[in-house]
């Protein structure tokens, strides 16, 4: 007997397989999500294991703080990573869609050697270190990472800078499919950021490519990232894909959008108010409910290392 | 008939409790969450967020009742509008007491310096001031005390909720989208009240079903 099929199901109507074996979790994270729509809060959701893994023969770098490190839970759960959402949540919960491979970094600009450079040529050409950092946020939080990574100088020597290189700009991926936060004009994208070029030279100066001795995970900016520590968070960009050497200031995602606000340099100092909050104290996260608040230092502490890098500025113009 | 009316003043008292639980219930939590050390990394942050995100929640709340009462005809609401005042202000006070206490550890000349300097701040003190002679004067012998003059201090309740509002918005880094709701619920629930607009309701919507309990209470609040 001929069994007629029937009406055939289209394939977008079929249940993902990770859908359906993940099921539980679905329902569990739906349900979850309406009642966070709710109260404005996703407080019971934990968000997925993105431990990444470990990087072998690390050397303990210089300039290491000896500080105690904030606790990992808290530096991979709590970022700032608009391209993943506003909430500082998010990047944690959302940033498994980026993919960190195939990764292509574009050097080009005032440069003899302009060209690309895949991630994989990248992690075995340079040493990597541990640096244990301090990281001011304009927002008055801080913690201290120990990053792993090696000098931003380093790389940019490679592509042989010319006189004419008097700047380095950065710009992160630009992909709204992998970063849901970009189907929002919430910012400008791709968020872009710069440095002069004695900044970008500077030994502190890192590219990191993990932390606590593991790959980056994703929300922490994986998988090439920047370290400025002396500089408010917001000039280390995260995930970048392009490095630029130009003769003129480059561009900055945050002094575009609110140039009072956010300045090119963006070195931390208590002295430079923000016009909306003081930046004398910030607080140590993970320290937890009865922390009081902490002094905050001229280049967040390093102006042994970079305090000559800006002798004869006035730095609450050039903020 | 006195049984009907004991059932239906039985039925509001249960109400009452009811919602007094759903007011406290944010607080529970954020202290359940506290208690647990499950605020996040930045616990002092989350808990000065979630108490003054319920502060908005519930004045916005508090200024629905003589609108909805409008709109459907149930004088009863009135009950209701003190107990959701009072919880703003509980959640006003437990806002403020996380930022003197938790923020900035009683250190008054910066908190000072911040609220004269920063207008979000200034915006939101001044609202939190408004509301304190609000809470004060809710007790039924204020009421009383106070007579027609109630009602014109009770209009603070307009400012404070506005400059609320814009306490939030002007604290925002670049997620708007909350303040902004609530600013248009807020416009929505002001303009409500706008003569013009509220007598074409009251002349077609709904009449006085029944005669209203003359509840020295409940003429004393009526809605301005």
């Amino acid at each position: 007997m001929l069994i007629r099929s029937h009406k055939k199901i289209p394939s977008s109507e079929i249940t993902p397989r990770w859908v359906w074996e993940d099921r539980r979790h679905f329902l569990a994270y739906s349900s979850v999500g309406l009642l966070g729509l709710a109260s404005g809060a996703v407080w019971g959701v934990s968000p997925p294991d993105t431990r990444g893994a470990r990087i072998p023969g690390l050397l303990k770098g210089q300039f290491s703080s000896g500080e105690l490190p904030t606790p990992y839970e808290d530096v991979t759960r709590y970022n700032n990573f608009v391209e993943f959402g506003a909430d500082k949540r998010d990047p944690a919960l959302r940033a498994g869609s980026l993919r960190t491979r195939p990764w292509t970094l574009r050097v080009e600009g005032e440069c003899e050697k302009p060209g690309d450079i895949g991630i994989e040529d990248i992690l075995s050409g340079f040493t990597q270190e541990e640096r244990i950092y301090r990281l001011r946020c304009v927002e008055a939080w801080a913690m201290v990472i120990p990053w792993v990574g090696f000098p931003l100088g380093d790389l940019l020597k490679r592509f042989g800078p010319t006189a004419k290189a008097k700047y380095v700009a950065f710009e992160t991926l630009q992909d709204p499919e992998q970063m849901p936060g970009q189907r929002r004009a919430s910012l400008r994208w791709p968020y872009v950021e710069g440095l002069r070029i004695d900044e970008a030279m500077h030994p502190l100066t890192l590219i990191a490519t993990g932390l606590y001795g593991e790959e980056l995970p994703n929300q922490n900016g994986a998988p090439l990232r920047l370290v400025v520590p002396w500089k408010y968070g917001f000039k280390s960009i995260k995930s970048i894909v392009s490095i630029r050497f130009t003769q003129n200031q480059p561009a900055t995602t945050w002094n575009r959008l609110q140039p009072e606000e956010y300045g090119f340099y963006a070195n931390v100092n208590p002295d430079v108010e923000h016009p909306r909050w003081s930046q004398r104290y910030h607080r140590m996260i993970g320290e937890g409910w009865l922390s009081r608040k902490r002094k905050t230092e001229l280049f967040n502490g390093y102006t042994d290392e970079v305090g000559g890098l800006y002798s004869g500025m006035d730095l609450k113009r050039f903020y | 008939m006195p049984g009907a009316r004991a059932v239906e003043d039985r039925v509001i008292v249960w109400l009452k409790a009811a919602v007094f639980l759903v007011g406290l219930s944010p607080g529970l939590w954020l202290f359940w969450l506290g208690w647990r050390d499950e605020l996040g990394a930045n616990p002092v942050e989350a808990l000065s967020r979630g108490t003054g995100e319920w502060t908005l929640r519930l004045l916005l709340a508090t200024l629905a009742v003589s609108p909805m009462r409008r709109l459907t005809g149930w004088t009863v609401l009135l009950r209701y509008r003190r107990m959701l005042g009072l919880f703003a202000f509980f959640y006003a006070c437990l806002h403020v007491l996380t930022y003197v206490v938790l923020d900035q550890w009683f250190d008054e000349t910066a908190m000072l310096d911040d609220i004269v300097k920063r207008p979000y701040l200034t915006a939101g003190m001044t609202a939190f001031l408004l509301l304190v002679p609000l809470a004060a004067t809710s007790t039924r012998g204020m009421m009383l005390r106070l007579g027609r003059r109630w009602r014109a201090l009770h209009r603070l309740i307009y400012p404070a909720a506005m400059l609320g509002v814009v306490h939030f918005l002007w604290q925002a880094k670049i997620d708007t989208t909350e303040a902004l709701v609530y600013a248009l619920l807020l416009a929505l629930l002001l303009a409500m009240r706008l003569p013009w607009l509220i007598s074409p309701v009251l002349a077609g919507g709904c009449p006085p079903t029944r005669p209203e309990r003359t509840h020295q209470s409940v003429s004393a609040i009526r809605s301005p």
